[in-house]
């Protein structure tokens, strides 16, 4: 994408979203997108660094199991390459600053603070998302959960408790309702939905280890 | 956020020669979840980062030997869920697991972890608040300002920021060591030299140099670890910062002390061991009299600032009941 058309794209946002627009903007940001000509920046070491430090970087990832590739600036979190270069929205921008858990996705299988990870870091990793939870139309058990105990209000959280609570699940800290808000303690809901998310937790947990 | 490139190299020797290559203005990032978010504040404003993830050497646990052995890229939920810290040192266990949040643990390495910078408010927020470790000889807006979660130990005029972490308040009763790489070569230091009070020079946290890199922590296994246990008193009950922590861990030989460690966290700009607590209850039974006493004596000498004195009175019962609970696992 050239600066030029960038251009044209801000300047002309009929039938254009705002996320659209962002998403545009952020391309500036991030150079290029794989299979688009990133071979040029394989290559993009500046000679006067000292060798192995990149401007840009290359990055290679599955998300929710499709394979991705990203030229990058090393600046770009996780979170801001999943919601403004893949579309996927799902994981929300709360505090940035990994203190709400709003961002919270899977790597490896493991819950974490998506705003706190670079980018770059993910390189040859498996993330998921929320978008990636449900198998086609069949709800995971624990979004079927946070609906049966209508587990929000305002639903900005949710994304991020239910992967945390998934995680919080299979790593086997959903023993107790103790348990369960000790370990999503990392997730705020300021609309104070607690009692529903620990509840749908505990259910969930029955389901995925029946 | 600062622009700045990027490395990753593949080994320790690697790490250390690109760090060096690097020169000022380059840091090493592993879990980020201190560097990225001080960079996020403009704090850290490094020109180039070394990625250390990838160093397969520092990613090992040996926890069944006569020493612990924790490599200083292991996550802190990784180390807090091990069978053998939780059942002979449950000190270490509980000062991971009561820390940060289960995302962050699986996020942060342990060597991060004991590296990571004050949360002073005043230092995180930059101007218009003068912050000497922020920049250097501004002045500190917490002395006549918020200072509710500051230093009662190790202040100086310029700074009294406090520490804010757990597991190395559990480490430095524990006696661990810290092994370092670094251009020189490999060495070794006490957990209890490697944080630096402010005195003049607040911006200097740590006695490492910028080129060097936590390979491990070793933990002697000795007896005093199984009595143990990590007290945190927070403002809410999960998730928060310590108002007050206090790793205890006694040895009891015929009913009466024969060891005993005691640390201090949220009250010290640096993990803070209470030696004449520890001193004054050798040889005696710990019972509530004794637990008590020693809690005052570990914050004998505090000194207050306008807003965090009753730190003293609840710091002495943290103690207390640290003790109590550690004797009860004896």
């Amino acid at each position: 994408m050239t600066m030029n058309h960038e251009k044209e794209v801000i300047a002309d946002t009929g039938g254009l979203s705002r996320r659209d627009v962002l998403k545009g903007g952020t391309a500036l940001g991030v150079l290029s997108v794989a299979g688009f000509g990133t071979q040029s920046l394989a290559q993009a070491a500046v000679p006067s660094l000292p060798m192995a430090f990149r401007t840009e970087v290359e990055v290679a990832f599955r998300i929710n199991g499709a394979q991705t590739a990203l030229a990058l600036d090393p600046r770009s979190s996780l979170l801001d390459v999943l919601r403004d270069q893949l579309g996927l929205t799902g994981a929300k921008k709360g505090c940035d600053h990994g203190q709400c858990g709003a961002c919270t996705v899977h790597v490896d299988g493991r819950r974490v603070a998506a705003c706190m990870t670079l980018a770059v870091q993910v390189d040859d990793l498996d993330v998921t998302t929320i978008e990636g939870l449900a198998e086609g139309d069949v709800l995971h058990p624990m979004q079927q959960a946070f609906i049966d105990h209508d587990a929000l209000q305002c639903g900005y959280c949710t994304p991020g408790q239910i992967m945390a609570g998934v995680a919080c699940v299979r790593e086997g800290h959903a023993g107790s309702p103790q348990q369960i808000r000790e370990y999503m303690s990392g997730n705020l809901c300021r609309c104070g939905a607690y009692p529903g998310i620990v509840a749908a937790i505990e259910d969930a947990a029955r389901v995925m280890e029946g | 956020m600062k622009r700045f490139d990027y490395a990753r190299p593949m080994d320790l020797e690697s790490a250390v020669a690109t760090l060096s290559a690097g020169g000022e203005g380059t840091r090493l990032i592993a879990g980020g979840t201190t560097m990225f978010d001080l960079m996020k504040l403009d704090v850290e404003m490094p020109g180039r980062i070394v990625d250390i993830n990838n160093l397969s050497e520092l990613k090992t646990m040996e926890t069944s030997g006569d020493e612990l052995r924790l490599g200083a890229l292991v996550r802190m939920a990784d180390a807090a869920e091990d069978a053998r810290l939780k059942a002979e040192f449950p000190v270490l266990s509980e000062a991971l697991w009561k820390a940060a949040s289960q995302q962050l643990r699986n996020m942060a390495s342990l060597g991060g972890n004991l590296l990571q910078r004050t949360r002073c408010a005043y230092f995180r927020h930059g101007a218009p608040f003068a912050c000497n470790k922020r920049n250097p000889g501004s002045g500190c807006a917490a002395i006549g300002g918020a200072n509710r979660s500051h230093a009662l130990f190790g202040g100086s005029d310029a700074c009294i920021a406090a520490y804010p972490g757990d597991f190395a308040v559990a480490l430095i009763a524990m006696d661990a060591l810290i092994d370092v790489a670094g251009p020189q070569g490999r060495r070794t230091i006490p957990i209890a030299e490697l944080h630096r009070q402010p005195g003049t020079q607040p911006q200097h946290d740590a006695t490492l140099s910028s080129e060097e890199i936590i390979v491990q922590i070793r933990i002697p296994a000795n007896a005093v670890g199984k009595a143990s246990t990590y007290h945190k008193i927070r403002d809410r009950e999960s998730y928060a910062f310590a108002v007050v922590s206090s790793a205890a861990a006694v040895r009891i030989e015929n009913g009466v002390v024969a060891d005993a460690r005691i640390a201090l966290g949220g009250v010290a700009t640096v993990p803070w061991r209470a030696s004449r607590a520890e001193q004054a209850l050798i040889g005696r039974r710990i019972d509530a009299q004794t637990a008590a006493e020693a809690g005052r004596i570990a914050f004998e000498g505090a000194t207050p600032l306008s807003h965090n004195a009753f730190k003293i009175e609840l710091g002495a019962n943290v103690v207390s009941d640290a003790l109590m609970i550690a004797a009860g696992r004896a």
